[in-house]
């Protein structure tokens, strides 16, 4: 598992990269009220903005982590946002292909995720 | 911008795990370890305690308050009984609304009750406007404010007399030695009450309140989004010195006497044009809006009577997830044309998204009459 500095997950298997948000971050958000998933095929590029995820407090964007393509998205989050904060881990958004995989060799392990993130 | 200020019990709310943000001027906690939606329902199915102490208690004083403050808002204050509270308007001269308040009568003085972020403001219009009155900041009490269904067995175990009081009731208990001002009122549309007390016991007073098990603290998060199920408007959003108080939809709060044909028509800041729209109407309104998808509106969301409109007509000024509702909700101003039912299109990230125009509140009150 990679981490991001915006807390995303990352989880390679072969090649599709699932994506989703830290516990640290679904605890920041509050609670999860809406979330609008990207369509599958989309193209994306490292930085875009792909995920919009409103929580009571506010809306927040989820940035491409990786250049690449949308392969599937979890859709059972468009129906049951607060699935985000029962289970950040289990809660995964979209999964995707890369063109820049070895982008994620640079990036936090968990040890240096929870550094990072104070805990 | 000057540090935010600490409220008596600041040390109390970090305690009990409360997320503190700048808000009016003070340090305040947007939720604690609940989370705002549990929070909410809490308030909704128990009682929630509130710390309000940024809001300014204002004592008026003098031979004929009740009629002076009639010059500054659009009210019955005269007409107000001893033991009673009302709601009001603090007027400005083109008829916006510098604030609202509450007015209650104590007998021998009057208590007004503005908001955090007005009150040094307000201050100065009740000082100019009340030049023979003592007008009085009450910096040495706290405000707390108690709300739900559970809140009158809770406060009456403290207070036993309370229980008896009804919706917009005050009056004045001793505590173990310590003075209440209580009204049974708040901004939740439930239920409850709010209690002055003095700095000194406030905290002695929350902790008595949240020993009860029926009691969970309550940030600035779900306040905002209980008032907003109950249709109440927030000033600075959905209340600003551009809007009038029948834009606003709160002519209800203008007692017949104060309007036209009353014995004591107008004579308050604004008059003109209060009077004139109570009589002819307005272009635009306050109303709900239900957006019908999940998606939240939030203020400053532009509404749109079809997809493809280029004009505007109306604005979201409060928005956001009723938890009571289980689904989004919000409120603004629309062109009086769109009625109850009509689908209009808020502009989310660019995209068009329907809502539909609803009457407010989204939460039947449930006060004690």
């Amino acid at each position: 598992m990679k981490y991001t500095e915006d807390h995303e997950w990352l989880d390679n298997d072969d090649g599709v990269v699932t994506v989703g948000i830290t516990e640290h971050a679904a605890t920041q958000l509050g609670d999860v009220v809406f979330i609008e998933l990207p369509e599958v095929g989309r193209t994306v590029t490292k930085g875009e903005e792909i995920v919009v995820i409103e929580s009571v407090k506010a809306a927040s964007d989820i940035l491409s982590p990786l250049d690449g393509e949308i392969t599937e998205v979890n859709e059972a989050l468009s129906d049951t946002p607060g699935l985000v904060n029962e289970d950040a881990e289990a809660a995964w958004f979209f999964k995707m292909t890369t063109t820049t995989p070895e982008e994620m060799d640079g990036m936090m392990d968990e040890d240096a995720y929870k550094d990072f993130v104070g805990d | 911008m000057s540090d935010p200020i600490d409220l008596p019990l600041a040390a109390l709310h970090t305690e009990l795990g409360g997320k503190m943000v700048p808000f009016a001027g003070y340090s305040m906690p947007v939720q604690y370890s609940l989370g705002v939606m549990a929070e909410h329902l809490h308030v909704r199915a128990k009682a929630g305690l509130f710390d309000v102490s940024h809001m300014g208690q204002v004592i008026l004083r003098g031979t004929g308050a009740a009629a002076a403050l009639e010059a500054l808002l659009p009210i019955d204050v005269i007409g107000l009984s001893e033991g009673r509270q009302r709601y009001g308007l603090l007027m400005l001269p083109d008829g916006g609304v510098a604030d609202d308040l509450m007015v209650a009568n104590r007998g021998d003085h009057l208590v007004v009750v503005v908001n955090g972020a007005m009150k040094h403001a307000d201050m100065e219009i009740l000082r100019a406007g009340l030049p023979d009155l003592s007008v009085e900041l009450q910096e040495d009490r706290a405000l707390l404010a108690l709300q739900g269904p559970a809140a009158e067995g809770v406060l009456a175990a403290l207070v036993p007399d309370v229980a008896a009081m009804r919706f917009m009731d005050v009056a004045t208990f001793d505590w173990s030695g310590t003075d209440l001002w209580v009204s049974r009122s708040g901004y939740t549309g439930d239920d409850g009450y709010e209690i002055s007390v003095p700095v000194a016991e406030v905290e002695a007073l929350a902790r008595a309140l949240l020993s009860h098990e029926d009691v969970e603290p309550i940030g600035l998060g779900a306040r905002d989004s209980l008032r907003l199920e109950a249709g109440m408007p927030l000033y600075g959003q959905d209340l600003t010195p551009e809007i009038s108080p029948v834009e606003a939809g709160l002519g209800w709060a203008i007692q017949k006497v104060r309007r036209t044909g009353g014995e004591r028509a107008g004579g308050f800041p604004g008059a003109d044009r209060v009077l004139r729209e109570l009589a002819e109407g307005t272009a635009r309104r306050r109303t709900g809006l239900l957006p019908q998808g999940r998606a939240p509106m939030r203020a400053g969301v532009m509404l749109y009577d079809a997809p493809g409109a280029v004009t505007p007509v109306g604005t979201v000024t409060s928005g956001g997830f009723g938890p009571s509702v289980g689904a989004p909700i919000a409120m603004g101003y629309v062109l009086a044309g769109a009625a109850a039912g009509a689908t209009l299109y808020g502009e989310v990230r660019g995209k068009r998204l329907p809502v539909t125009v609803a009457d407010l509140p989204f939460h039947t009150p449930r006060y004690k009459r």
